[in-house]
């Protein structure tokens, strides 16, 4: 019982004066670090840019070996997850804590589909030759272009196990009645980041997948 | 109630084992810890440099190899550079002091900070391991295509310490600004907001927007070296330059993020020994918001010799021209805040007056290397070499020792002693201008940086920076000492001994845990010193 009138009635954390005050700080932290997030998926889209300027053929050439259909697939499940992120978010806010939960476990399955399909990918692409290095199918464009690929892909797929390790965290603590509906920021600022997440999914898709395909 | 029992508590005595300090999430504790971990790389990259000036007093390579060389440069660099200049000022003079002027009980996110602390040292774990494991031996800039593919040193371990030691400046940098926009004191607009909280916070714009291209750069430098090919692999079409390209755009900005914090530091220092108000305050605290912006707008200047576009290059020295105006700002401000006014020279106002001279003469060497023409001269040269030492060691760091004995008494509760701290603030003054100013001219005259041995006529000039060196490493030597000393010595200071400005001047020396007893609030601009005498 006591757990519960505690959620109940959230106090500020330490610095701040009032919980008003510790949403906007949180909010604005995660936006800094979404903006940096930003700018180091920029780094490579700069490297990729550089490449497509001096090898256009080569990337035409070698977006055609990346998968559209499996690529299409992991849009959509991220697209879908994301907004069942916000309603999980709804839901906590209008206090239904066990929708809650199970939207979030939602969030964390798709997060893994899209994770278990992206390495099918990879696998398939390396069967193919297409793993920059010793024994690469292709031109010297063609390899930075993967080269690239996988780096960026790479990250991203961390990004997207952290948001996943985030989900299911959330979820338990929500099982263990810590954020009430009306004081949340952990499950808002993590939803944020799987928006973000989702995001740039959209910008490497749109660059390794559709930018003139043949 | 809790108000009640922390009064006469200093956040010293707030317990003292071991794991009270490792879990501690106040920032005042932070920057002690901060405070450690620093002066430990300082005096590691310190011992770097000791091998190379030895090295240099003869013409003969005969105290390192050609390769034992290149790894005292790249360690020393790497370590100043990353674990030692950048985090210095921001880590821990900000870290104790962000708040209390802004007069909040902690940052935004205490259990941040704590975390930036732990990467720091787990960046630092991996420079060592680096160090011990056999070095590294590209330069701190780390250029491709030496450093992807044909380096046979442990380049790997330390990208890694970079990368990581790259993520605790940003959580710090987040720290700030969300603290600085959140938490300020009833009646402190931005506009009287103390220099050094300007200037915190624009270098922890930078932080955050420069940083995460390091990091996207040092990945690709990894991921090279693993897949034995990459886009900086001319091989198969890969551009080198665009390596220099990504690196400057965030190492340009670096040196900001060095100098920025350095600049606030005098601005308060200025001030209080002078007894006035600075001198065009918004002036100040509008130019450092410039320098912070063009920063970013002048990388392709360390790029002049690397055969990108003509036009390219006079653009960026023309806009390299333009960081000298909101510079000379700053300069000729506080130069006016001097004029009239009750200076005296404490040793904290030492080390501000050398900061001015060391800085203005960097600064304005720095002008000769934005000149195109003159640059393709002295590129790679000594020449460099002094410019850079001018602004990074002889400001920021002179900034750095000023601001640590300005803000001592508060820090500890005791005052250090002041013979002592001015003879190692001049005597540092003098030992670097004799270490570094005959380097001007050994690169004037040709001789290229990052070689062991050089030809017998630079003998003289080499011989004349090594003495001088030694005195400088003398007077790094010297602060720890009284320091120390004086933490158990020292006189008791009180709450304000210089009778400074300030919010953090209203709480005790040491501050308690909560900082003040009762949320200050800002009632006058900064640096009323009219008002205060």
């Amino acid at each position: 019982m006591t757990s519960s009138t505690d959620a109940c009635e959230p106090r500020p954390a330490l610095p701040f004066a009032s919980l008003q005050q510790q949403r906007i700080a949180g909010r604005f932290g995660l936006w800094l670090f979404l903006g940096n997030e930003i700018l180091f998926f920029g780094g490579f889209v700069i490297a990729y840019a550089q490449g497509r300027w001096t090898h256009p053929d080569a990337y035409i050439a070698a977006s055609a070996h990346t998968d559209l259909l499996l690529g299409g697939i992991e849009s959509l499940v991220l697209l879908i997850s994301s907004f069942i992120a916000s309603v999980a978010l709804r839901s906590l806010m209008l206090d239904r804590r066990r929708t809650a939960i199970r939207l979030l476990l939602a969030v964390a399955v798709l997060g893994l589909l899209f994770l278990g399909l992206h390495g099918k990918e990879w696998s398939d692409e390396i069967h193919e030759h297409l793993l920059p290095g010793h024994g690469f199918d292709g031109s010297g464009g063609e390899q930075l272009f993967f080269f690239i690929y996988y780096v960026a892909t790479g990250f991203h797929g961390l990004h997207v196990l952290i948001g996943v390790v985030l989900m299911a965290v959330l979820a338990q603590r929500l099982g263990q009645g810590r954020y009430s509906a009306r004081h949340h920021p952990a499950v808002e600022l993590s939803i944020l980041y799987w928006h973000l997440v989702d995001g740039v999914w959209m910008l490497l898709f749109t660059l390794f997948y559709l930018v003139d395909r043949t | 109630m809790s108000d009640a029992t922390t009064v006469d508590h200093s956040y010293l005595d707030d317990g003292n084992r071991l794991i009270d300090w490792l879990t501690t999430r106040d920032h005042k504790r932070i920057a002690i810890l901060y405070a450690l971990a620093i002066a430990g790389f300082f005096f590691l990259g310190g011992a770097a440099a000791v091998l190379i000036r030895i090295e240099l007093v003869t013409p003969a390579g005969d105290l390192l190899s050609a390769e034992g060389y290149a790894k005292a440069f790249t360690i020393h660099g790497v370590i100043m550079v990353w674990f030692f200049l950048i985090p210095s000022i921001p880590a821990t003079l900000g870290n104790f002091l962000l708040p209390l002027m802004i007069g909040a009980r902690d940052l935004a996110f205490p259990r941040l900070n704590l975390w930036s602390w732990y990467v720091y040292v787990i960046g630092g774990l991996f420079t060592l391991a680096t160090l011990i494991a056999g070095g590294v031996d590209t330069g701190w800039t780390f250029y491709t295509p030496y450093s992807t593919l044909y380096s046979n040193s442990y380049v790997m371990l330390a990208v890694c310490g970079v990368f990581v030691v790259g993520f605790s400046s940003i959580f710090t940098a987040i720290n700030f600004i969300v603290s600085v926009h959140t938490l300020r004191a009833p009646g402190l607009g931005w506009f009287r907001l103390p220099l050094f909280v300007w200037a915190l916070y624009a270098t922890s714009l930078v932080i955050v927007l420069a940083t995460p291209v390091l990091t996207t750069v040092l990945a690709l430098i990894a991921f090279e070296r693993i897949f034995g090919v990459g886009i900086f692999d001319p091989l198969i079409g890969g551009d080198p330059l665009l390596f220099q390209h990504l690196f400057w755009f965030y190492s340009h900005p670096a040196v900001y993020i060095m100098v920025l914090p350095a600049m606030g530091v005098v601005s308060e220092l200025i001030t209080c020994f002078a007894r006035r108000r600075v001198f065009g305050y918004k002036f100040m605290a509008w130019s450092i918001l410039a320098i912070a912006g063009l920063g970013f707008l002048v990388w392709g200047h360390h790029m002049f010799v690397s055969g990108q576009s003509t036009y390219a290059s006079m653009v960026f020295s023309a806009l390299s021209y333009l960081v000298a105006i909101p510079s000379a700002i700053k300069v000729f401000n506080w130069t006016a805040t001097l004029h009239k006014g009750q200076i005296s020279f404490e040793a904290p106002m030492l080390y501000a007056l050398g900061f001015i001279g060391l800085f203005l003469f960097g600064g304005l060497t720095g002008l000769f290397l934005a000149a195109t023409a003159l640059d393709v001269h002295l590129t790679d040269t000594y020449f460099v070499v002094a410019h850079f030492h001018y602004i990074m060691v002889g400001g920021a760091v002179m900034a750095y020792m000023g601001g640590i004995h300005f803000w001592w008494p508060k820090i500890t509760g005791r005052l250090y002693p002041e013979s002592w701290a001015r003879f190692a603030a001049i005597l540092m003054f003098f030992g670097f201008n004799i270490t570094f100013f005959p380097q001007y001219l050994l690169g004037m005259h040709g001789m290229p940086r990052r070689y062991h041995e050089y030809p017998p006529e630079f003998q003289v000039l080499n011989v004349l920076s090594s003495a001088g060196a030694s005195i400088l490493a003398l007077s790094y030597l010297l602060p720890p000492c009284y320091l120390l000393w004086s933490l158990r010595r020292g006189k008791r200071a009180g709450r304000n001994p210089w009778r400074a400005a300030g919010l953090e001047w209203l709480s005790e020396s040491p501050p308690p845990t909560h900082n003040f007893e009762q949320q200050p609030r800002a009632t006058r601009e900064a640096y009323a010193y009219d008002q205060l005498d």
